[in-house]
């Protein structure tokens, strides 16, 4: 007789254990189909935002707290795992969001100390400045985004919304000429309203027709995360705990290709990179790689991460001057996909305006459900609202800045020209000259065109 | 530090996935005299084998910028299919 046919103890335990193998086989696979065919069965979502960055979080987040049934789709593993920038976030526009949110979220350092160097061949003048006034309120934390974006979406799970992970978007669905939903693989979802906010090359905005992509519209950056003991970044950048250092670099680092190098201080880590404008770096016939390379080899830079452990590089594309449309029938477009970013030259900010026009979007589809009007027209309150705030006030003040930004001069000349005088004031060898007199000797023959540039600048920055 | 692209590569964790998500027109890529893609991909994915250029897939970044930066328009640029590609730990 078979041991299952027996009775007595020896079977009860016999059929316990193939009741627990058989649940431990099914049941994770059972719980898969029900959330899969839960958020099939759900027949409409309210919202789909596609891409669970900064931009998409700020949405969600906002709309499921007014109690809205959002699904936000994520192709990476994790919200962040395609995430990279190089380490700012300005706190002002999340911190309405989130009030105080620095007190929970995953933040490295508060900005304090702001550097500005600009490197010749072989001498460099930096621009340090230290101000506690930036502590309180604080002005900026670095982050690393893999862990930032995680956070950032569970804050928006926990309000409601639904996130699934690892699923690409591949296509929008359209009904008579409106946008009513996604596409994934063989899934079709329907939404009364869907944000792309699937990043700089958003292939959402491209297939709503509202983006053109051209090379002259993007830099690209390169970064390196090199390791480092807490209390040795302390000392080398002269910081308080908690506290952090925000340096960006400008001339020989990028092989006077408009751009620009940054080094961020985290916790226990340097967030180190390049970025330069993609089109002038082609025509530089410069390999972008070599660039990263000769920054970290930099005696200046060397110093800095002497001992520390290169863990991570990264690379990302940046839409410096990428504006799309801003809202089609059935969509909205937000953050680094609208092309929403601000370079002043000091302060780089896309961040905290993808943040400011999630919150925007989702303001404009709570208007939208109020009337259930998804058209075009009800969704440009979302373009008035970006004109209301700083968002599209700042894009504007700073519209001549990204042309301003790719002279040449600024990285070639410039830099040279201030490292140069330094280098007479400094030098002692024989009769000195004022340092008026030592500026006009150095700017002989510039002068016009030195002029020229500054009234752009002024206008620009 | 001078580390070379393919160690840089090796640090990172990729979800390799069978299917390409980038395709390149090789025919147009013949035309071409600059090839600026073996220099501007910042992870050097763009190669030259016996005067053809070869797009290794593997170790991209998916930063997308040869979607825009090909002057003659030969890269086909999707992201790769949901969970595959690369996940950053730091970002």
């Amino acid at each position: 007789m078979p041991f299952w046919k027996k009775e007595g103890p020896s079977l009860r335990a016999c059929n316990f254990v193939i009741c627990v193998l058989f649940l431990v086989v099914t049941l994770p696979r059972c719980v898969h189909l029900w959330l899969k065919n839960s958020i099939k069965m759900s027949e409409k979502f309210d919202v789909i935002i596609v891409g669970a960055g900064p931009a998409g979080c700020a949405a969600a987040y906002s709309l499921a707290k007014t109690g809205f049934n959002v699904l936000m789709v994520e192709r990476g593993k994790y919200p962040g795992a395609k995430n990279v920038m190089g380490g700012r976030l300005y706190a002002y526009a999340l911190n309405r969001l989130v009030p105080d949110f620095w007190k929970e979220a995953p933040v490295e350092r508060c900005v304090t100390h702001e550097k500005l160097t600009l490197l010749s061949d072989k001498s460099s003048v930096t621009l340090d400045f230290q101000d506690k006034e930036l502590l309180e309120p604080p002005n900026s934390f670095t982050i690393l985004r893999a862990r930032f974006d995680q956070w950032f979406a569970s804050k928006a799970v926990e309000a409601g919304a639904t996130l699934i992970s690892n699923i690409r978007v591949d296509d929008l669905l359209w009904k008579d000429k409106k946008i009513t939903g996604i596409v994934a693989g063989t899934d079709k979802l329907e939404a009364n309203i869907v944000i792309a906010a699937d990043g700089a090359v958003s292939l959402m905005a491209e297939k709503a027709g509202l983006k053109k992509f051209l090379a002259k519209g993007f830099a690209i950056g390169m970064k390196e995360i090199i390791e480092l003991p807490e209390k040795t970044i302390e000392e080398r950048f002269n910081l308080v705990s908690g506290e952090g250092t925000a340096q960006l670099f400008i001339g020989q680092c990028t092989r006077q290709i408009p751009g620009g190098a940054f080094v961020y201080t985290n916790r226990t880590s340097l967030s180190l990179g390049i970025v330069v404008y993609i089109n002038q770096l082609i025509e530089s016939k410069v390999e972008a790689y070599e660039l990263m390379r000769e920054f970290n080899s930099n005696p200046a830079i060397a110093k800095l991460i002497a001992g520390g452990k290169l863990v991570e590089y990264s690379v990302h594309v940046i839409p410096e001057s990428s504006r799309t449309g801003l809202y089609t029938d059935g969509l909205l477009v937000v953050g680094d996909a609208a092309g929403l970013l601000v370079n002043s030259g000091i302060t780089l900010r896309g961040m905290d305006m993808a943040i400011a026009s999630g919150m925007a979007a989702a303001e404009a589809v709570k208007i939208a459900m109020g009337k259930n009007d998804f058209s075009k027209k009800s969704l440009s309150h979302y373009e008035y609202l970006l004109k209301q705030d700083f968002v599209l006030k700042d894009m504007h003040t700073f519209r001549r800045s990204p042309g301003f930004l790719q002279n040449t001069r600024l990285y070639s000349l410039y830099p040279e020209l201030v490292c140069r005088l330094f280098h007479r004031l400094a030098l002692v060898k024989g009769p000195k000259k004022r340092l008026f007199d030592e500026l006009l000797e150095e700017t002989k023959g510039k002068r016009v065109q030195m002029v020229w540039d500054l009234i752009k600048g002024l206008r620009a920055l | 530090m001078n580390i070379s692209i393919e160690d840089q590569l090796g640090l990172i964790s990729f979800e390799v996935d069978k299917e390409k998500h980038i395709k390149v027109e090789i025919s147009i890529c013949r035309q071409c005299v600059d090839k600026p893609c073996l220099k501007f991909c910042p992870s050097k994915r763009f190669t030259l084998e016996k005067g053809e250029i070869i797009h290794n897939y593997e170790g991209c970044l998916e930063c997308g910028s040869c979607k825009f930066a090909c002057p003659k328009g030969a890269v086909d640029f999707s992201y790769p299919r949901g969970g595959y590609g690369v996940y950053y730990k730091y970002g």
